[in-house]
């Protein structure tokens, strides 16, 4: 879940001399918080239903083992069955166990960020599984070699010329930029994709425990398909996934839906619990769930458990500044913006440049003020800076000037000589009152911006003045 | 009814480079029937060590804060990301230290950020100051005035007041201009780019006059604009109001710098 040996400068360095990129990054994400604020105004209860959402969140996370087994016996006693991963290879394993036992060689895919979290599709080809994207922005994707950038809107990194020319290529198909000709050549194409397929693996909205159902978002039909057609369905889900009741559901969707989409409700909001009864013309004849855990246990009996309340809606992606510039690939993590940024350290430990992902953040807050389950990202990020072993990327200059600055602020007249002395250390580098270039690391401030010289006469001694003292 | 007791938190960026905007503060409090006094003993709140990670050093700078501003009835802040420091984020600071909660606890109460005490806590008769200004003039909101709940509308409001003054809202208000601390230089290009960004839209309204609610926007924002011949004057909410408020009102020479 984190790309080897990615260097996050260099990536964002690249994303910002992308172009096309940019001008992506420029309308998507803005034109989608305009509808989400839009739909959002349409609720009445809003904030309500906000501190709602986040009670709802937590009660299952508090009670999480209870609601899994809850949900767990539900499914079985509907002819489910469930199988628990404690790791992405034990995930993978149990979904090529499914296709083994059942002997399924055509798999179809629905979108779902916790199948790119263990890496289940290139797995399952590996493995003589031809598996395809169904969704239309992660079929795309899939024959470029790409994947996604965003947790709900995977290829707002692609342009349509870039998908036209992509289909013309992969597809054979007629040039066209037409988007009505681009979903159509696509279409086609899954069609037969879908009436072979004899699998699918789908991912989980939501999971009710009193009813043993699986809950499904999703727009494009694509899903229906998955549920309806191959005769066994493998869903698989992170564990913190799990609500208690349908009742709860309803006012998770009227909340969480308009976030992520802008929309009252997706297309299709298909509800899933077990496999297909006698009498029943569609569903699949065996269901498996994968119940993953991933780091997430870990996360939940330490001081980042809300980020556990996440649902993926990918809000805080399109409000953020950061992510506006940079775009979802250079984070280099699956889960890329705030809750990406906040969430991938503690899933993946360790692992490669995660120390640098808690400082993509100018900490602005926006992420906090569009979460619909309140998740505090910029608090959550800000306490990982200060973990025992997180060094920041400033290094140790960097902390040692920060503690320097904190000496020099701890005496009245320390401070005072600070200020003088700045002032005659910045005095012969200015011109005309403003600095051009500053020295060594400062020279990240002087890159693209001047600065004013200190006051000749600080605030304090204007106030003092003020007040008729000398 | 006496008159109101008011400290000025006068943060060490506005202390450091825009003394003008205290002095502005100062002033326009004064002409609202308040009382002011700015302690000395002030220097910084610890934002840059506490977004950094450096949670005992932010501690001793918020003890000391803590302590100068122990006897002021009321805090009032020119800076949205300072006065978010504290209300946000203080307490939380000081979760290990039980002994130090009920002081710390105090100053988050009785902490205002400049515009917030202006519209929700000050009781102004605004047409009777007879504020008057002239020309365009858009808006650079802080984007750390979220996290104590501070929407853009409340200088707006403030800029409405002044008679003679055509507000012109700049686009992507609500986006961060790429401060942010130390943020700015950690992350350069990101910075860099979101300046571009922001002053483009400042730039976009036509207007000759920026009001901000926070130095560090200001020192991004302007720095950026003087390299790049961007003509736009930052200006403080409060000197703008001071200013309107004309010579008999106390008028404050200069601009922010």
């Amino acid at each position: 879940m984190i790309t080897a040996r990615h260097d996050v400068h260099e990536a964002i360095r690249a994303a910002l001399a992308n172009d096309s990129l940019q001008r992506a990054l420029n309308t998507h994400p803005l034109e989608r918080t305009a509808r989400v604020r839009a739909s959002l105004a349409q609720l009445p209860d809003a904030p309500d239903l906000r501190r709602r959402a986040r009670q709802i969140k937590d009660y299952s996370l508090a009670h999480l083992d209870v609601l899994l087994e809850e949900l767990a016996e539900r499914l079985e006693e509907r002819g489910g069955r469930v199988h628990w991963a404690r790791d992405a290879a034990e995930a993978v394993a149990i979904v090529e166990g499914v296709a083994r036992e059942h002997g399924c060689r055509r798999c179809i895919k629905t979108k779902s960020m916790t199948t790119e979290e263990i890496g289940l599709t290139a797995a399952l080809q590996a493995g003589g599984v031809a598996t395809v994207e169904t969704d239309l922005g992660e079929f795309i994707l899939q024959l470029a070699g790409d994947r996604p950038s965003h947790i709900i809107t995977p290829m707002i990194h692609k342009t349509r010329q870039q998908a036209a020319r992509l289909l013309a290529e992969k597809l054979g198909a007629r040039h066209t930029e037409e988007p009505a000709e681009l979903v159509r050549i696509v279409r086609k194409n899954l069609r037969e994709v879908f009436v072979k397929a004899d699998m699918a693996v789908v991912g989980v909205n939501f999971a009710v425990a009193e009813t043993g159902s699986l809950v499904l978002l999703t727009n494009e039909g694509n899903g229906r398909w998955a549920l309806a057609r191959p005769r066994v369905l493998a869903a698989v889900m992170g564990m913190e996934k799990v609500i208690a009741r349908l009742t709860d559901l309803a006012a998770l969707l009227r909340l969480v839906v308009p976030s992520a989409v802008g929309s009252a409700l997706t297309s299709y909001t298909s509800i899933v619990t077990g496999p297909r009864r006698a009498g029943e013309a569609d569903g699949p004849e065996h269901l498996h769930l994968v119940i993953l855990d991933n780091g997430r246990s870990a996360v939940l009996g330490g001081p980042y458990r809300e980020l556990l309340r996440c649902v993926r809606c990918g809000a805080c992606l399109n409000v953020c500044p950061v992510y506006r510039k940079v775009g979802g690939h250079a984070y280099g993590s699956v889960y890329p913006g705030p809750i990406g940024a906040a969430l991938t350290p503690l899933l993946a430990r360790g692992a490669g440049h995660t120390g640098q992902l808690r400082e993509l953040s100018s900490l602005c807050g926006a992420c906090l003020e569009a979460c619909p389950v309140l998740i505090d990202i910029p608090r959550l990020l800000i306490r990982q800076r200060g973990d025992r072993g997180a060094d920041g990327q400033g290094g140790w200059g960097f902390r040692w000037a920060m503690r320097a600055w904190g000496w020099w602020c701890g005496g009245r007249r320390r401070y005072r000589l600070a200020q003088q002395l700045l002032g005659w250390l910045l005095g012969p580098a200015a011109r005309g009152g403003w600095v051009v270039r500053l020295p060594g690391a400062l020279g990240a401030w002087t890159r693209c911006r001047d600065l004013p010289l200190p006051a000749r006469h600080p605030f304090r001694e204007l106030y003092r003045r003020m007040r008729g003292k000398r | 009814m006496g008159r109101m007791r008011v400290s000025l938190l006068t943060t060490c960026l506005t202390d450091t480079f825009f003394p003008g905007a205290g002095a502005a503060a100062v002033r326009l409090l004064e002409r609202l029937g308040c009382t002011v006094e700015a302690p000395a003993g002030q220097t910084c709140c610890g934002q840059p060590q506490f977004n950094n990670g450096l949670h005992a050093a932010a501690r001793r700078l918020a003890r000391r804060l803590v302590e100068v501003f122990a006897d002021s009835p009321c805090v009032v802040c020119p800076s949205a990301s300072c006065t978010a420091l504290i209300r946000d984020y203080y307490e939380w600071l000081f979760a290990d230290e039980p002994g130090q909660l009920p002081q710390v606890r105090a100053l988050i109460r009785k902490t205002y950020e400049l515009t917030e005490f202006l519209t929700r806590v000050l009781r102004v008769d605004w047409s009777s100051l007879g504020l008057h200004g002239s020309g365009k003039v858009t808006y650079h909101y802080s984007c750390r005035s979220r996290g104590i709940g501070v929407g853009p509308e409340a200088t707006v409001e403030l800029i409405g007041k002044i008679r003679g003054v055509e507000y012109v809202p700049a686009g992507k208000l609500d986006q961060c201009c790429g401060f942010g601390g130390t943020f700015a230089v950690k992350l350069p290009e990101v910075s860099e780019a979101l300046a571009a960004d922001k002053a483009a839209c400042l730039a976009a309204t036509g207007a000759e006059t920026v009001v901000v609610n926070d130095g560090g926007c200001a020192l991004n924002l302007m720095g950026y604009c003087h390299r790049h011949g961007i003509r736009l004057r930052f200006v403080h909410v409060g000197q703008l109001l001071a200013e309107a408020l004309g010579p008999t009102g106390g008028a404050v020479n200069g601009v922010l710098v």
